[in-house]
């Protein structure tokens, strides 16, 4: 009875279309119940959400996948509009162009850097450290370095999202221990730090945030694409 | 409404078409962010100019994209899924891994960018008081 409703079902994309909106609907509620609070992510809610149908269902991700394409296609319009933040944000952009590209560099080597050397140290194996290494970039960046020294694009994929929740989850809490109270400084290290998942986080709080995340993405997309294939050659035999 | 779909998706085709030309190292659309942030400081100002009934389309859509950005995500992160063999083959350093150097990334960004920006602020502010003083 149960596999004659859901046989014809399956092969629709309006299923898995359906059921990514609704459980990222349900993640935003659950984070509206818990008074906003970046701990109740509402991304990480759905992709756990969504696994579990999966699971239960015992559905093969490329089926799940060919529905909710659709989905994953306006990320690329997405990222084009974190443009218009951008242009209506450019004057403080251009004022503080120092801090910016200081922050920009430091952050981008550390992240990267501390991957590699961090799943060295225990023993992970070269290919989950040059995996890990471009991971905190914008996925399609991320992948595409992963490939050109020899990490696992897939997996850099899967780190990259989940550094990115790290990022949404807890940065305000961390930069807040460091008592940065600016929406320059959150902006900035949300997306240089968790790419786009925590600049979602951050975007729709403050539009000085979003401008400074926007900024983060595409300039540490460029570093880290420059810096990863450097640390490649320089460390070849570890 | 169908004016900022075809700003949207046409610079995403643009910075598409000049990543290839180029051979530059950025994903289309990032490369399409840039270029729109270019156009709307300088020659294509006028997108977002307020209308009568407030901030223009553009604007209003882009801004509706920006603040769900995160479901756009949710079809890739269930990609993890697939990734959970070798999750389970190297737990430790890839859960420290991430964790670890994604914290350090923030602090490191944060805290750099704030110490500079105050600083800035601050000279800013004296050389201010300084021409005021001399003023009178």
């Amino acid at each position: 009875m149960f596999t004659t409703i859901w046989t014809p079902l399956a092969p629709t994309p309006l299923l898995w279309l359906t059921l990514t909106v609704a459980a990222f609907a349900v993640g935003q509620a659950v984070q509206r119940l818990c008074r906003k609070s970046p701990i109740a992510n509402p991304v990480l809610i759905a992709i756990v959400l969504i696994v579990a149908v999966l699971r239960i269902t015992g559905t093969p991700y490329s089926e799940y996948f060919a529905g909710a394409q659709f989905i994953n296609f306006l990320l690329g319009p997405a990222t084009v509009a974190l443009a218009v933040p951008l242009a209506l944000n450019a004057e403080h952009i251009r004022r503080s162009w120092r801090g910016l590209g200081l922050a920009l560099l430091a952050g981008s080597i550390t992240s990267t850097v501390s991957g590699v050397v961090i799943v060295w140290l225990l023993d992970g194996g070269r290919d989950i450290a040059l995996s890990m290494a471009p991971k905190a970039v914008t996925t399609p960046i991320a992948m595409a370095v992963s490939q050109e020294v020899g990490g696992v694009p897939a997996l850099t994929a899967a780190l990259a999202i989940a550094g990115g929740i790290v990022a949404a989850v807890i940065g305000q809490t961390v930069l807040r221990w460091f008592r940065i109270d600016d929406w320059r400084s959150h902006g900035l290290a949300a997306g240089v730090a968790g790419s786009g998942i925590a600049a979602a986080q951050v975007a729709p709080l403050n539009g000085l945030a979003a401008a400074f995340a926007a900024i983060g993405i595409g300039l540490n997309g460029l570093i880290t694409a420059l810096v990863v294939p450097l640390l490649a050659i320089v460390w070849p035999a570890f | 409404m169908p004016f900022a779909i075809v700003i949207l998706t046409g610079a995403q085709l643009i910075g598409e078409v000049l990543r290839r030309l180029l051979h530059l190292p950025l994903p289309g659309p990032v490369v399409g962010m840039f270029i729109l942030a270019l156009a709307l400081i300088g020659p294509a100002k006028q997108w977002l100019a307020k209308t009568q009934t407030g901030p223009s389309m553009l604007e209003k859509s882009s801004s509706t994209l920006v603040s769900n950005m995160g479901l756009l995500f949710v079809p890739a992160g269930a990609g993890i899924m697939a990734e959970l063999s070798v999750l389970r083959r190297a737990w430790l350093p890839i859960v420290a891994g991430v964790f670890i150097s994604t914290i350090l990334g923030l602090i490191v960004t944060g805290v750099v960018m704030h110490r500079v920006m105050r600083r800035a602020e601050r000279s800013s502010a004296t050389t201010q008081f300084d021409s005021h003083r001399k003023e009178t």
